[in-house]
């Protein structure tokens, strides 16, 4: 047993089961945790894992948690999240987070059970075609249908799925396969002819990009996921303070550059800040680094256009380049090594841009105040408790948050200062993601403080995963913003469907704090703003607890600034509160 | 605007799917797909012909570029090519069409493949064009049934798709 669970050096063992080849790949490529949850197609898997200690199985409640963890500690650490579920509804469970993860470019491992080979097709107990299900939202997928398969294929998964641009890989075994027996022997390296991901970007693209850079008058720099899943955060602030350019992050490149830097003009988008968008808007040369003109990011893609500027796109995958806005110098390639090449060649560079005007209409920008709130001594505000949380945190905590306002305003109030901090569903906006991200972050990091900002709608999406936590017993700090509303859908019907609330109230909720205590955790309910700071500061003194923290907040609060469908990127709508300029 | 657009792909099971998916999935419009096996039976050798602004081309091409099966990908609209498809048409052939058939088949230079009592059947190759303008130029109440394969496209001379 003991010679299974720490394999030699070699990567050829004679005759193994297809299960045990499994293991054995995971081990080779070193992951630590495997997400998952057991079921028939499986079981000669499980079994295997039962007799190894190369990675921890963590079990999990629902399958879709286990993938969503899968995903937060890739986030977390940049490693492949890994998980394992099994055939028919194990497997669709895992859709929804294997579509999250694919739309923000995250790389995972799911492995599924399937029915033996010759049931394959024949309608068979727990069957679903796992492949073709998935196809429209993996990187890629695999369906094995020979022992001597799994090893080279699970090898492939693991490649495709971290590099070019990263992403979700499924491989379906059916059960008879990891029943089968095979000699073991792990590929080294792999060769794809059809996969080759450019890495390296084109030089004289780069040496363009610097020379339309140093001649800006209005530049702006805007960088996304990319910049984060591609660690070139360091090199992205070496170039923005080499240049003293303005800079701002998507939703998802939250952290790629620090937010408390006053160069940094904050989020951009739908409930970007006024600056951002109106830096972003009116500038002349714009350099976007891993992001993708999403249309939450830059509205109204005909009003965007209506400004002349010119684009520089770095970005590893050259389908996302000139896909919604036209861009003039296209640079595929890995944003870290693209980017230290950009500084190389600033580095030789002598003379400096001057645009202190373009910064002295920015700072006129901020005097806006776009993003204040009014606060109140009655009733507690979902913003300040974001604000609370990052000074009690020391703005060094794994934030998660789930998918509504909580989300936008956990976006724009904690100041993130490092990358592969901040963990939420920005593309495909997964309602239940918080907790279990949670626990994908507090795994890549023990020690660390994780809040999961969440609303009373969302967690309860995922609310089973409090029993996981228990098991584990993870410390999670629990934000529960908690407005009765699903106020995302109730700000839109308020904006756009004149008042009526249809099917956004939520009504018959739990006592959280019973709930969680049911569990074993730390429930707290708070109702006072006066009360806000302490009970966070008492949350996170409970370093070995899981607290569920539930905030009465106010019902109706709105996000601002608003950038409504189909306007452009300048065209915001302001909260109406003293101070903001209208 | 009509492309033809040729690629080479691993030969495996649901390859084909892959490349069908992305089309249906991003609303790329298809007007025929012929897909086989290669010389190297490992690839197959596909020729899809889509209809789109040039925008909606560079996309097809690079959207089809990141499946991971598709080893190469060529525009033929790019330079000069060459495209045939194959139509098989079952004809009315009794009475006035009799001669009829027969002539406008000669005239397109197609060949009767199957007689029967009442029918013929014309078999045609050509561009696609050349196909829809037979159609036209008979008489539509004797058409009794076609088949198309839909366009295979090659570059010419020095134009190769090969791995």
């Amino acid at each position: 047993m003991d010679s299974k669970a720490h394999p030699p050096a070699e990567t050829s063992t004679k005759s193994i089961t297809g299960a045990e080849i499994v293991i054995r790949c995971l081990n080779e490529e070193k992951v630590k945790f495997v997400f998952g949850y057991p079921g028939g197609a499986v079981l000669h898997i499980y079994d295997a894992i039962y007799k190894q200690n190369g990675f921890k199985h963590i079990l999990v409640r629902h399958e879709q948690a286990a993938v969503h963890a899968a995903d937060a500690f890739s986030r977390a650490t940049g490693e492949v999240g890994v998980a394992l579920v099994t055939s028919g509804p194990g497997a669709t469970n895992a859709v929804t987070g294997i579509a999250t993860a694919y739309m923000d470019s995250i790389p995972l491992v799911v492995i599924s059970g399937q029915v033996p080979v010759p049931a394959i097709g024949m309608d068979a107990f727990q069957e679903v075609d796992m492949v073709g299900v998935t196809r429209p939202c993996v990187k890629h997928n695999f369906l094995v249908k020979d022992v001597k398969d799994i090893a080279s294929t699970i090898k492939k998964a693991f490649y495709i799925a971290k590099t070019g641009r990263p992403g979700p890989v499924v491989v379906d075994i059916p059960k008879d396969i990891t029943a089968h027996i095979a000699d073991f022997i792990y590929p080294k390296t792999v060769e794809m002819r059809s996969y080759s991901p450019v890495l390296k970007g084109h030089s004289g693209q780069i040496k363009k990009a610097v020379k339309l850079l140093l001649e800006a008058k209005r530049p702006m720099i805007y960088t996304g996921g990319g910049l984060v899943l591609g660690d070139g955060a360091e090199e992205l602030i070496k170039l923005a303070r080499a240049l003293n350019y303005p800079v701002t992050n998507t939703l998802m490149g939250l952290g790629g550059y620090p937010a408390t830097d006053k160069q940094y003009v904050g989020m951009l988008g739908m409930h970007g800040t006024y600056e951002a968008n109106m830096s972003m808007q009116n500038c002349d040369v714009l350099i976007a680094v891993g992001a993708r003109f999403d249309d939450r990011v830059i509205g109204n893609p005909n009003h965007f256009g209506s400004v002349k500027r010119t684009i520089i796109h770095i970005d590893v995958d050259p389908s996302s380049i000139s896909k919604r806005v036209k861009v003039d110098v296209p640079i595929v390639g890995h944003v870290q090594s693209v980017l230290a090449e950009m500084n190389e060649i600033l580095a030789q560079e002598k003379a400096k841009n001057d645009i202190s005007d373009w910064w002295k209409q920015i700072n006129e920008w901020r005097l806006v105040h776009g993003g204040r709130y009014e606060q109140s001594s009655t009733v507690i505000k979902p913003q300040y408790v974001i604000e609370k949380l990052w000074e009690v945190t020391k703005g060094d905590a794994y934030v998660t948050s789930d998918v509504g306002q909580h989300q936008m305003w956990a976006a724009q109030y904690y100041k993130f200062d490092k990358p592969r901090r901040w963990i939420n569903s920005g593309g495909l906006g997964t309602m239940g993601v918080g907790l279990p991200y949670a626990m994908g972050c507090q795994f890549a990091d023990r020690n660390a403080q994780v809040a999961c900002v969440t609303g009373e709608g969302s967690i309860q999406m995922n609310i089973q995963e409090l029993s996981t936590c228990a098991q584990y017993h993870l410390p999670i700090k629990v934000i529960l913003l908690n407005n009765r509303y699903l106020g995302m859908v109730r700000q839109w019907q308020e904006f756009f469907y004149e008042d009526r609330y249809s099917e956004s109230y939520m009504d018959s909720l739990p006592d959280f704090v019973k709930l969680a205590e049911s569990y074993g955790h730390v429930g707290m309910q708070i109702t006072q703003p006066s009360d806000v700071e302490g009970a966070l500061k008492e949350a996170f003194a409970k370093k070995d607890k899981f607290v569920f923290m539930d905030f009465i907040t106010e019902q109706k609060e709105n996000v601002f600034p608003m950038v409504e469908n189909g306007k452009g990127l300048s065209e915001m709508e302001l909260p109406k509160v003293k101070g903001v300029k209208q | 605007m009509k492309h033809i657009i040729s690629l080479l792909m691993e030969n495996e099971a649901g390859a084909l799917s892959r490349v069908a998916g992305l089309f249906s999935a991003r609303g790329y419009n298809i007007e025929s797909l012929t897909v086989a096996a290669t010389e190297d039976p490992t690839l197959s050798r596909m020729t899809i012909v889509t209809t789109g602004s040039d925008d909606v081309i560079e996309q097809i091409i690079k959207q089809l570029n990141k499946l991971i099966d598709v080893v190469k990908v060529l525009d033929l609209n790019d330079g000069k090519h060459i495209e045939r498809e194959l139509m098989l048409v079952k004809v009315k052939a009794s009475g006035v069409y009799k001669d009829e058939m027969k002539r406008m088949c000669d005239i397109f230079r197609g060949r009767i493949i199957d007689v029967a009592d009442n029918s013929y059947t014309i078999e045609l190759t050509g561009s696609c064009s050349k196909l829809d303008a037979f159609i036209e130029a008979i008489d539509k109440t004797a058409i009794l049934e076609t088949v198309r394969t839909g366009a295979s496209g090659i570059g010419r001379g020095d134009r190769i798709l090969k791995v």
